[in-house]
């Protein structure tokens, strides 16, 4: 039995050597196959005496196991190295960018208007729209400035005729919402609206987000806590916030808003004049004559309204610092929002 | 309107700094938007007298003057024309202090050495006055210092008033209002009725007394013009920034200042008859003040004498009828201008004036006479004369109403939230100098004469607000009954859209809705756009009839600016005049330009086509669930490549274009000529259909593919229709996967590949199903198109 312990030998030496699967599979036909060295030795057994047969037997076994184990460990050895080699082969730079169309954005005037529909959506008020080539009936006289009245001159109205104008704020949306609407009512009215002026601060067009609120019940306190309310939301942070007297022929008592300067928080900057406030929207009581004119009865109903520039809104918001940049529409000034 | 804090608070004086003083009447509604200083910050200035001026012996231009300071005489050189003998002019001597922290020191000027500066307005911020040196009175008393002699420690304070508050447009107002909110008497100055010296009158007819109905009139005879208003009077009028002419005038314009009240002083001598206010006759001229000469119409007020027009009533005098350096009588106008009657006026004529500005919101109608006798004391006092009797012609009918205004008390609460002490309603409304009397309700108000703008309950609530302070009254967080508001899944929501093409590479831009007129007429050849009729330039002067014009400039500065690749959308209204009257059609519109992809390293720099365009447009038309319902046409429209240009519709609809930018108009816009652009109505777009469940089938799909060759001409469009009408009904989709032309093929026809996939709700198809249905397409193909089939 000798040449069985030098045939193991040389076997699991050739094992450990064969380089891949199929030297692997010579292997195993060469030692384990039907015409294999060590089949020949079980085959040889013959020749012992009955004494001798079991127990060479049982050697020649315990070898022909050993060979079937290495085998099959060097075969998942030789088929993992072969999967790792695969792998490296594959490997990619994963910080290239990726393939594919860039993602563009929406103007920030746009996003501004967005957010603000948002919030006042969530309490329950409808975004309505109106025309922006308005007459004259709508854009003043039903909104409580007749002809001549030196609110006209304030406002820098473009016309296309004697009667038409290019709306120079969202009122007149208000206007249309009570002629067509019963109250109670919960409107804005965001838009494009249009004064002849141009200049550093001014645009001949702009957009306002126009605000009505009617039922039965509403009363100033109520203007003030539903502005304050919005201003923090829009802002989000706590804000000192004042009302200030002001005048609207379609609105009594009016109210101009200040906020404390988001930019100094009301200790003075360029921002806000150095007066640590800025002005930011007015609003007031629905005047009863606008009431009248909608034929809504101003006894039963109350209401009030309030109109905000958005382009202001969006230089606090954003801190943009010149407001010709929102109608340029240069991609360096878009692609930041 | 402008005011100087002393002047106001010779009236009511509070004791609080000028800044406490311009917060508590801005948060009163009197919004002060800026306070200065009446003069630079200086020191050392006294008032000085030239004793002595020689010409310099090397500088043509300036003098070397001997200059007393009263104790002490110093040499100045000194440059200003005005230098002479007896002058008293300001001396910055040395050691002081002018604006901009210029210290004055001792100088040479040409050799010859000089001791201070004398100094003009300018040099002391006291005005832009630099033409030479600032001219003291002759009285003034010489070595005491500017700032004390001038009272210069004084605040200018310039308040945007609101066109509702004309009473605020007098000291006199805005005393009463400062008075109120601190709980002071307001101070106002006694006027006692002047005691005529002379019998004189001049006759005055109210020819239009709706109008005008109240002229208060007085002739005053002998007076001296010559000298100059004294000090304190050019002081004042300067501080609220208006420039001294003559006494006359510098007392008129006092008075309108201090009590609201414009008036106009003429030259008895050039009046000729009496006065008639009146309307203007057609046609008739008017040389003003200013020297323009206006035609009038027959809607404009007129001062006039028997003779000739002599005013624009309300507005501005003429010229050759005012006050001059040798006029020695004069009569005095106090007059009340209906404002209703009198607004616009001026605008229309391009005028706008002190005295316009205060009749168009309303002067106190009962205030002319005070006023009267007020201008006559002070000009007695200034350039003597003899007053005449005090002259009033009035049409009490015409006046108007005295406005008696109820306040409920319940209305209180109902309007502003809280219940207000009855005592402070009334504290409130007697000090803003209404007639309070209790009601069973509430009160009745009687109005003052000088305000305007109450009448009605509302008004009364937002005085009571206003004082109160807006600050003071309450806030309620908001409630009201929750309901859902509607929600029309049938609509696409704009935010969706947009946020789509975001998601696509689109930015979104808003561009003017006035366009240049040679922009839209490349885009829109055929339409008259609605114009401006006072446009605020030549490029913004028409009203877009589609947003291509706006986004296509848009497009053009950005390559300018070296953006080689643009993808922009708006969304906005159109304005399309047509025959039934204007249309206002809200639009979408997109524009590309440049590579298709952002230059990359995995990623070719090949431009961008007609069908990246048209990909993204199909893909905002399939989020409205109805992208079937649209179909492309070719089709030519302006501004577009005819060979490259589709119409849009849906159902029958046209509804919008695509298009290559045709090359002739891409040269005029100056952009590349491979810019795609596409407009369509936002209305067809965002109407979308609620999606309804359809069976899917669980047996197996068999898919076909067939090669066709048809001639080019042919529109694949078409032949997929035909395809899918003809392939029956168990197409379940059908997709054409190659399109070939050239090398291999007759020149004249194309090779189409089309795949259909065919499937059954109901069981596997058998072979024999599939191919009648394909034998089916290709006769139709065959019959309709020529088609052959490749093999």
């Amino acid at each position: 039995m000798e040449n069985l312990d030098a045939l193991a030998n040389e076997a699991r030496a050739a094992i450990e050597a064969a380089a891949d699967g199929a030297a692997l599979e010579q292997l195993r036909v060469d030692y384990l196959g039907k015409k294999g060295q060590l089949t020949a030795l079980l085959k040889g057994l013959g020749q012992l005496s009955p004494e001798e047969r079991p127990q060479a037997g049982a050697q020649i076994n315990v070898v022909k196991q050993e060979l079937q184990e290495l085998i099959g460990t060097r075969k998942s050895a030789l088929e993992s190295a072969a999967v790792a080699a695969k792998l490296a082969a594959e490997t990619i730079d994963v910080t290239l960018p990726g393939r594919g169309q860039s993602t563009g954005g929406i103007h920030p005037i746009t996003r501004t208007m967005e957010r603000m529909e948002a919030f006042f959506g969530a309490i329950g008020f409808e975004v309505v729209e109106g025309p922006e080539i308005e007459d004259d009936y709508h854009n003043f006289e039903a909104l409580n400035i007749p002809e001549h009245h030196p609110a006209r001159a304030m406002h820098d109205t473009f016309y296309v005729d004697p009667h038409t104008v290019l709306r120079t704020h969202t009122s007149p949306v208000q206007v249309r919402v009570m002629e067509t609407s019963e109250p109670p009512l919960k409107v804005i009215c965001p838009g494009r609206v249009y004064r002849c002026d141009s200049d550093l601060t001014h645009t001949p067009m702009f957009h306002q987000v126009e605000g009505l609120l009617i039922d039965e019940h509403s009363t100033f306190a109520d203007l003030k806590g539903l502005i304050e309310e919005f201003l923090r939301v829009f802002f989000e942070k706590e804000l000192a916030v004042r009302f200030r007297p002001s005048y609207f022929p379609f609105t009594e008592p009016s109210a101009e808003v200040d906020i404390q300067c988001v930019n100094c928080g009301g200790s003075g900057c360029r921002v806000c004049s150095h007066t640590g406030w800025i002005e930011i929207l007015g609003c007031g009581m629905v005047h009863p004559k606008v009431f009248e004119y909608s034929n809504i009865d101003p006894e039963k109903y109350s209401g009030f309204a309030f109109g905000m520039g958005v382009e202001r809104l969006a230089m606090l918001r954003y801190g943009v610092n010149d407001l010709r940049l929102f109608f340029d529409n240069d991609l360096r000034f878009l692609e930041q929002f | 309107m402008i005011i100087s804090e002393q002047w106001l608070r010779e009236w009511v004086s509070p004791d609080l700094t000028t800044e406490e003083l311009a917060h508590q009447i801005t948060m009163a509604g009197l919004e002060v938007d800026a306070i200065d200083p009446v003069a630079g910050e200086f020191s050392g200035v006294v008032v000085a007298e030239i004793l002595k001026a020689d010409q310099h012996p090397d500088a043509d231009k300036l003098r070397v003057c001997v200059v007393s300071t009263g104790e002490e005489t110093f040499q100045i050189v000194c440059g200003a024309p005005n230098a002479r003998p007896g002058l008293k002019a300001p001396l910055a001597t040395v050691g002081g202090v002018l604006p901009g922290d210029f210290r004055i020191k001792k100088a040479k000027l040409r050799g010859v050495e000089s001791f201070g500066m004398l100094c003009a307005e300018k040099e002391l911020g006291l005005s832009e006055a630099n033409e030479g040196l600032m001219e003291l009175a002759a009285d003034a008393p010489v070595g005491t210092d500017l700032r004390d002699y001038l009272g210069l420690d004084d605040q200018v304070i310039e308040i945007g008033l609101t066109p509702n508050r004309a009473d605020c447009l007098g000291i006199g107002g805005i005393a009463r209002e400062v008075g109120l909110l601190n709980n002071l008497p307001v101070n106002a100055p006694v006027i006692e009725p002047v005691v005529p010296a002379i019998d004189d009158t001049f006759p005055v007819k109210l020819e239009a007394p709706q109008r005008c109905p109240r002229f208060v009139g007085r002739v005053i005879r002998d007076i001296d013009i010559r000298s100059p208003s004294p000090l304190w009077l050019q002081e004042k009028l300067r501080r609220v920034g208006l420039r001294s002419i003559d006494p006359v005038v510098d007392v008129t314009n006092y008075v309108m200042m201090e009590l609201g009240q414009p008036m106009h002083a003429y030259d008895l001598a050039t009046l000729s008859g009496g006065i008639r206010v009146r309307t203007a006759e057609a046609a008739e001229k008017l040389t003003l003040l200013d020297g323009q000469e206006l035609e009038m119409d027959a809607e404009t007020l007129v001062i006039a004498d028997h003779e000739k027009p002599l005013g624009l009533a309300g507005i501005m005098g003429g010229e050759g009828s005012g006050v001059s350096e040798t006029t020695s009588d004069l009569f005095l106008e106090v007059a009340f201008f209906t404002p209703d009657m009198l607004a616009g006026k001026a605008r229309s004529y391009g005028l706008h004036t002190d005295a316009s500005h205060r009749f168009e919101r309303g002067v106190d109608w009962q205030g002319q006479v005070a006023a009267m006798e007020r201008a006559t004391a002070l000009l007695l006092e200034i350039v003597g004369g003899k007053a005449g009797p005090l002259q009033e012609t009035v049409a009490e009918d015409q006046l108007p109403a005295k406005r008696v205004v109820n306040l409920r008390q319940a209305r209180i609460p109902r309007l502003l939230g809280f219940d207000m002490a009855a005592a402070e309603v009334e504290r409130i409304l007697a000090g803003l100098g209404l007639e309070v009397e209790r009601s069973d309700e509430g009160w009745r108000c009687g109005v003052p004469s000088w305000r305007f703008d109450i009448s009605i309950e509302a008004d009364l609530l937002e005085e009571l607000a206003r004082v109160y302070g807006y600050n003071q009254l309450p806030v309620t967080p908001i409630s009201a009954t929750l309901h859902m508001p509607a929600h029309k899944e049938g609509t696409l929501e704009l935010p969706r859209l947009r946020a789509h093409l975001a998601a696509r590479g689109y930015r979104e831009a808003i561009t003017y809705s006035f366009v240049e007129p040679r922009v839209q007429q490349l885009i829109d050849p055929d339409l008259t756009p609605v114009a401006l009729e006072n446009p605020i330039s030549a490029d913004m002067s028409v009203m877009r009839t589609s947003l291509l014009p706006g986004l296509l400039s848009a497009l053009v500065r950005n390559t300018k600016r070296q953006q080689g690749r643009v993808r922009l959308f708006e969304s906005g209204q159109r304005f399309l005049p047509s025959e039934d009257g204007l249309a206002q059609e809200p639009t979408l519109a997109m524009a590309v330009c440049g590579s298709r992809f952002s230059e990359s390293w995995n990623q070719g720099g090949e431009g961008v086509d007609f069908f990246d365009l048209k990909g993204d447009l199909e893909s905002v038309l399939e989020l409205g669930s109805a992208a079937e319902q649209f179909r492309f046409e070719s089709a030519e429209r302006a501004g577009l490549h005819p060979g490259q240009t589709a119409a849009i519709y849906r159902g029958d609809e046209l509804v919008g274009h695509i298009g290559a930018l045709h090359p002739a108009v891409a040269k005029a816009l100056d952009v590349g000529s491979a810019t795609f652009v596409c407009e369509i109505r936002l209305a067809a777009v965002l109407e979308a259909a609620i999606p309804a469940f359809a069976e899917v089938s669980k047996y197996p799909e068999v898919r076909r593919d067939l090669a066709v060759l048809v001639d080019r001409e042919i529109q694949a469009g078409d032949l997929l229709a035909n395809v899918r009408a003809s392939a029956g009904t168990y197409l379940k989709d059908l997709t054409l996967f190659d399109v070939y032309e050239g090398k291999g093929i007759d020149p004249k026809r194309k090779s189409l590949a089309i795949g259909l996939t065919f499937q059954d709700l109901s069981r596997t198809l058998s072979e024999e199903d599939v191919n009648l249905a394909v034998d089916q397409v290709v006769d139709s193909l065959e019959k309709n198109y020529k088609a052959e089939l490749r093999s």
